[in-house]
Parts: C-alpha cells; sequence; structure tokens
C-alpha cells in the first residue's frame, strides 16, 4: 500500500476552504497573515455567509487580502477601515461586515476610527494583527512595537522617553461600552490556531446577534522585519510579545 | 400643487436628501452648514424611508463611511464647510480612484485656516482642480438659490450615479443660511436591497453573488502601466462630461458688449449689478456657470465675438477667471473683481469696479 491508494475522497479529513481563492499568496514564508486568512475562509465557509460578508482591508501588508479570500471587498485608506465597515454595516445590517487590520494601520493612524466604532458597537468583526511592526513599508517602529524593540526607525532600540511606549490598545477597546467581545489569540501552532478559529467564528456569530462589536487581536509574527528565521521568530513572540501582550478573552458577555 | 416652505438652504439640503431617495447621510457639525444634519436628526427619515443618518466623530470619518456606503452602491452624501473639506480631500481622491458615486456638500467659509464662518468662494480650485492628490476631477455644481440647493441635490446624485464619480453641490454660507420660498418635488424612493443588486451588483460590494467573481473596490494598482490605463480611462470620463454635462445661465446676454462671469451667492449680486448698468445704458450681461466643472467655456466662447470685455466676479482673489481666461484665449480682455475673508460686494461696488476696469 502507498499513499496513493489512500489519497481517496472518502478519506478526505481536511481540504483547503472553496472561500480561499487559489491566488499564491504575496506574504514571506512564516508570516501570521496567511495562516489568518486561511482560518477566516474557513469560518465564512463553515457558516455559509460567502455571498453576505464584505471585507475591509486596510493599508499595510493585507492590502491585498482581497487577492485571496473569495467575497467582495473594498480597500480602505490607511487606518478607514472601521469607517467603511460602519456604514456597510449600517446600510445592510443583515449582511456580516469585518475590518482587517495591522497595527499601525488600527493602532496609529486609525485610532479615532477604531475606537469610536467600536464605541458605538457597531455589530461588525474587527481582525486586528498585532506584529509591532510596520511590515509594507519595511519594519519601521510601530505604536504596539516593544519598548527596547530594534526597527528601521528605532535603530537603537524603542526608548520611553524618546519613542512612549508599546500601546497596549486591545485593552483599551475592551473598555469600550460598545464591544462585546474583545479577545487575544496567535497562531504559531496547531493549539493556538484551533482557539484563533473559535475566536474568529464566534466573533462572526455575534454580529448576527447585533451584540455590539467583536474586537479580535491576533499577536503574530513578522520575520521578514524582524530579521529572524520563522522558527525564532515565533520563540521570539512567544517569549517577549505574550508576557506584554498577554492571550486570552479580555471581554465576553 | 406642490409643497412650498420657506427654508433655509441647509434645510433644503437635508429635505432634499430625504426626498430624492439617499441612503445615508454621514457628517460631522461646522458652521455654517450644521441645520443639514440637525434637520435630518429631525426628521428621523430612519422611520419612514429607513434613511441612514449617523453623526461621525470627524470629517475623516465622514468621508470614510460614504466611501464604504458608495461600494456598496447605495445613495450616500456628507455636507461640511471648508476646512472639514479639506480634511475629506484624502477620501474624495480614494473614491474618484476606485470611481465611486456620492453626493458632497460644501458651505464654504471664509479662509485660509479656520478662517470665518462668514460666506465665501475660495475653495474654488480645491473643487473644481481636485485638492486632494493625484489627477482626477469631480462634478461641481453652484446653486444661487435655496431651491437650487434642494434640486441639485437630486441633480448631483444622478449625475454621480450616471458617470460613478463623486459629485459636489458648492455653496457658500450665505446661501447655506439664507431663507427662501422651495418648492418640494415629488419624492423618489429608495432602491431596495435586492434593486440595487440587480443595478449594480456587477461592480458594487453586495455580498458576492453566485456566477460571479468577487466584487473588489480599490484605488490601488502597483503596476504603472495598468495605473496609466486607469488614468486614461478616468480622462476619457471626465472629457465625456466636459461634452454633455455643461450647465449655465445667461442674463441679458443677447446684445451685450460686456459681461460679467459668476457663479453662486456671487451671480446673485451680479444680478443687481447688470440692472444698474443697464440703467445707465451700458449693454451689461451675465454668465453664470452653474456647473464649475464641467467648466461653461464653449458658452463663454460662443459670446466672444460681441464682447468688449469680460469680468469675473468672485468671493475670493480670483480662482474661476483663471478658467475664464482659458477659454478666453486673450480674444477680449478678461478682468477680476473680489472680496476675501467674508466680506461680501455689494451691487454698487460690483459696477464702480467694472465701470473703472473698463473707463466707462
Amino acid at each position: 500500500m502507498d499513499s496513493n491508494d489512500i489519497i481517496k475522497p472518502e478519506n478526505l479529513v481536511y481540504s483547503k476552504s472553496k472561500v480561499l481563492t487559489d491566488t499564491v499568496m504575496h506574504y514571506c514564508p512564516g508570516c501570521s497573515h496567511g495562516v489568518v486568512h486561511k482560518l477566516l475562509a474557513e469560518v465564512i465557509g463553515d457558516m455559509d455567509i460567502q455571498d453576505k460578508t464584505i471585507g475591509i482591508s486596510p493599508v499595510g501588508c493585507a492590502v491585498f487580502a482581497y487577492k485571496y479570500i473569495d467575497i467582495d471587498w473594498q480597500q480602505a485608506a490607511h487606518g478607514r477601515a472601521p469607517a467603511l465597515a460602519t456604514a456597510t454595516k449600517r446600510l445592510y445590517p443583515d449582511k456580516y461586515v469585518f475590518a482587517y487590520q495591522g497595527d499601525g494601520d488600527l493602532a496609529s493612524i486609525g485610532t479615532a476610527e477604531i475606537i469610536h466604532a467600536c464605541n458605538r458597537g457597531e455589530n461588525i468583526v474587527v481582525i486586528f494583527i498585532n506584529n509591532a511592526i510596520y511590515g509594507m513599508t519595511g519594519g519601521q517602529m510601530a505604536p504596539t512595537t516593544l519598548l527596547g524593540m530594534k526597527t528601521a526607525t528605532t535603530p537603537y532600540g524603542r526608548k520611553s522617553e524618546l519613542n512612549g511606549y508599546p500601546l497596549k490598545i486591545t485593552e483599551l477597546i475592551a473598555q469600550l461600552e460598545g464591544t462585546c467581545y474583545v479577545t487575544r489569540q496567535s497562531v504559531q501552532n496547531p493549539g493556538s490556531v484551533r482557539k484563533a478559529k473559535k475566536a474568529i467564528r464566534k466573533a462572526f456569530e455575534n454580529s448576527a446577534q447585533k451584540k455590539g462589536t467583536s474586537f479580535v487581536e491576533i499577536v503574530a509574527s513578522c520575520n521578514s522585519n524582524w530579521k529572524m528565521p520563522p522558527v525564532k521568530a515565533n520563540k521570539w513572540m512567544e517569549e517577549n510579545m505574550f508576557p506584554f501582550y498577554p492571550l486570552g478573552d479580555i471581554k465576553d458577555r | 400643487m406642490a409643497e412650498k416652505l420657506l427654508k433655509k438652504g441647509n434645510e433644503a439640503i437635508a429635505l432634499a436628501a430625504i426626498r430624492y431617495g439617499a441612503d445615508g447621510y454621514f457628517g460631522y457639525p461646522i458652521t455654517p452648514q450644521s441645520e443639514v444634519m440637525e434637520t435630518l436628526m429631525e426628521e428621523m427619515p430612519w422611520e419612514t424611508t429607513g434613511m441612514v443618518v449617523l453623526q461621525a466623530e470627524s470629517e475623516t470619518s465622514s468621508i470614510n463611511m460614504l466611501y464604504g456606503g458608495a461600494c456598496c452602491g447605495k445613495k450616500v452624501m456628507t455636507s461640511s464647510s471648508s476646512p472639514g473639506i479639506s480634511l475629506m480631500c484624502e477620501g474624495i481622491s480614494y473614491m474618484a480612484g476606485a470611481e465611486l458615486p456620492c453626493l458632497l456638500v460644501n458651505v464654504i467659509r471664509g479662509g485660509p485656516g479656520l478662517g470665518t464662518i462668514q460666506p465665501a468662494q475660495g475653495d474654488y480650485f480645491q473643487a473644481v482642480k481636485g485638492g486632494g492628490h493625484g489627477d482626477y476631477k469631480i462634478i461641481v455644481l453652484a446653486p444661487a438659490s435655496v431651491q437650487e440647493m434642494y434640486d441639485f441635490v437630486g441633480l448631483g446624485f444622478e449625475l454621480a450615479f450616471k458617470y460613478r464619480i463623486p459629485a459636489m453641490i458648492l455653496s457658500d454660507g450665505a446661501i447655506g443660511q439664507m431663507m427662501e420660498k422651495v418648492e418640494l418635488r415629488d419624492p423618489v424612493r429608495r432602491l431596495t436591497d435586492e434593486e440595487i443588486a440587480q443595478k449594480y451588483g456587477h461592480w458594487a460590494t453586495v455580498g458576492k453573488q453566485a456566477g460571479r467573481k468577487g466584487n473588489i473596490i480599490s484605488s490601488l494598482s502597483l503596476a504603472a502601466s495598468e495605473m496609466e490605463a486607469i488614468n486614461l480611462r478616468l480622462q476619457e470620463k471626465y472629457r465625456t462630461i466636459e461634452k454633455n454635462e455643461i450647465r449655465f445661465e445667461k442674463l441679458l446676454c443677447e446684445d451685450a458688449e460686456y459681461m460679467l462671469v459668476a457663479f453662486g451667492s456671487s451671480s446673485r449680486i451680479c444680478e443687481s449689478t447688470v440692472e444698474i448698468a443697464r440703467q445707465k445704458g451700458i449693454r451689461l450681461g451675465l454668465l453664470r456657470p452653474v456647473t464649475l466643472f464641467p467648466f461653461p467655456s464653449p458658452a463663454i466662447q460662443e459670446m466672444l465675438p460681441q464682447l468688449k470685455g469680460i469680468m469675473s466676479v468672485e468671493l475670493n482673489s480670483g480662482q474661476m477667471v483663471e478658467d475664464v481666461r482659458l477659454a478666453v484665449n486673450g480674444a477680449v480682455p478678461v478682468e477680476f473683481y473680489g472680496r476675501m475673508g467674508g466680506s461680501i460686494f455689494s451691487p454698487e461696488e460690483v459696477f464702480s469696479a467694472f465701470a473703472q476696469k473698463f473707463n466707462l
């Protein structure tokens, strides 16, 4: 018996989501975006809401998310995805609307938009990828960059007296009355991937129940701009990011 | 008989939005246009037509809410005044790039900077030449009465959807605040989601329908050849608009030897200036551009054989006069008279300037 005897439809236990396109992703090997895209596509497929889901892509590495997840997409200006999502959801209350944003997009230039969308309790899902760095522009300091962390604009490490402190925006978001579910997840191993998928699914279900804004942070690695091989980047993330950005639900109601 | 009301220009905009079947209004308070959102909130159209009205956290957010709503194939609009429009210019450029229809209202106040809340026309360049980045145009309508504030909401939406382009009503604090009789037109009902999906489903984000690819609304195209092709298509659209959509009004131009060119509130004042000149036996006419883009250059050019001179009259330092001079191309002298910073000229003042400039 060789492998060809096993590869049969009746033996299939897992396949690529039909909601994912066949386009080869532009993400660096080791990047977390691809995994999160896959989870989103799986959740949309599992819930059978491909025809009812509208995604908002950000400016940053995930700007091209629309090439990979086969739904209708709006590509937002830098930081403004929650504003687009707000209008889209209010004009189509029965559709599923999610904004997909990175840390520079959400926690720096788009701080006003995310705070106010969450505070209004828009019935949207926010997927927040926090890799503590600007990826697309080449590794500059993000609002979430850890103290001491070297980036293109903090070549000697982030110093609080010069650059301020890393922003725990998710804890801030959890304070807002409009949010119903605020959680911090990761996708660096099978266990965390499963948990992250559950969180994303819950967020989508919440939006159908009109419970308010669901906010899912994924603590992610950016091995290219962290200048580490993928495995080392994941280890560095566990050792340095998780203590400052602890995983788990911050709010669930 | 149609209902007639005494309303402020800003209130007329709000009433028209509901009656022309707008799906959403997103705005932020700023003087002298706050009555638009205030009136909408009082009218509560979400209870009647289902129209969404939302006070955003900033003009930046309002314009991006418009972007999202326009992506959905919905009739969405905002209103603001000069500083707020400056904040929106990034979003307007994105909407022009992504070819999205929407209606913008600028009730201009005097600038630059925080300026004054008094009326001005200093945002002509910003509106007509494109205040944001990149090569783009939007359709610009210049109302001169409260009735036109009302009517241009309908016209603006119509043109915006016809060409998939942002349209702007370029008004000012005088027309926004003044009260006039306004006749309410027959209401147009909002399209249902199904009708929108049918009409705009081939491009709008209405949810991926079976049998088609996902619709992607974006202004991004990294390859130079693709971006150039998009630009060429946009320019072709602007030329079509220039060919089809020029609107203007002429007053006493048949026998005119001289002509004033003025838009919006300036044109209202210039109507009286024309009367003054006629009483003195001077054959003065007035051409009022109703569309500022497309600019009525052909209408000005048609007048040239009979004219000895033209004066552009504006509440700014001389902005539209550049377009008048481009149209005239040196054929006759083109003079300018204007006031700035919220000061308004009187008809007599305009006449004196006109008489002095042409030695009459």
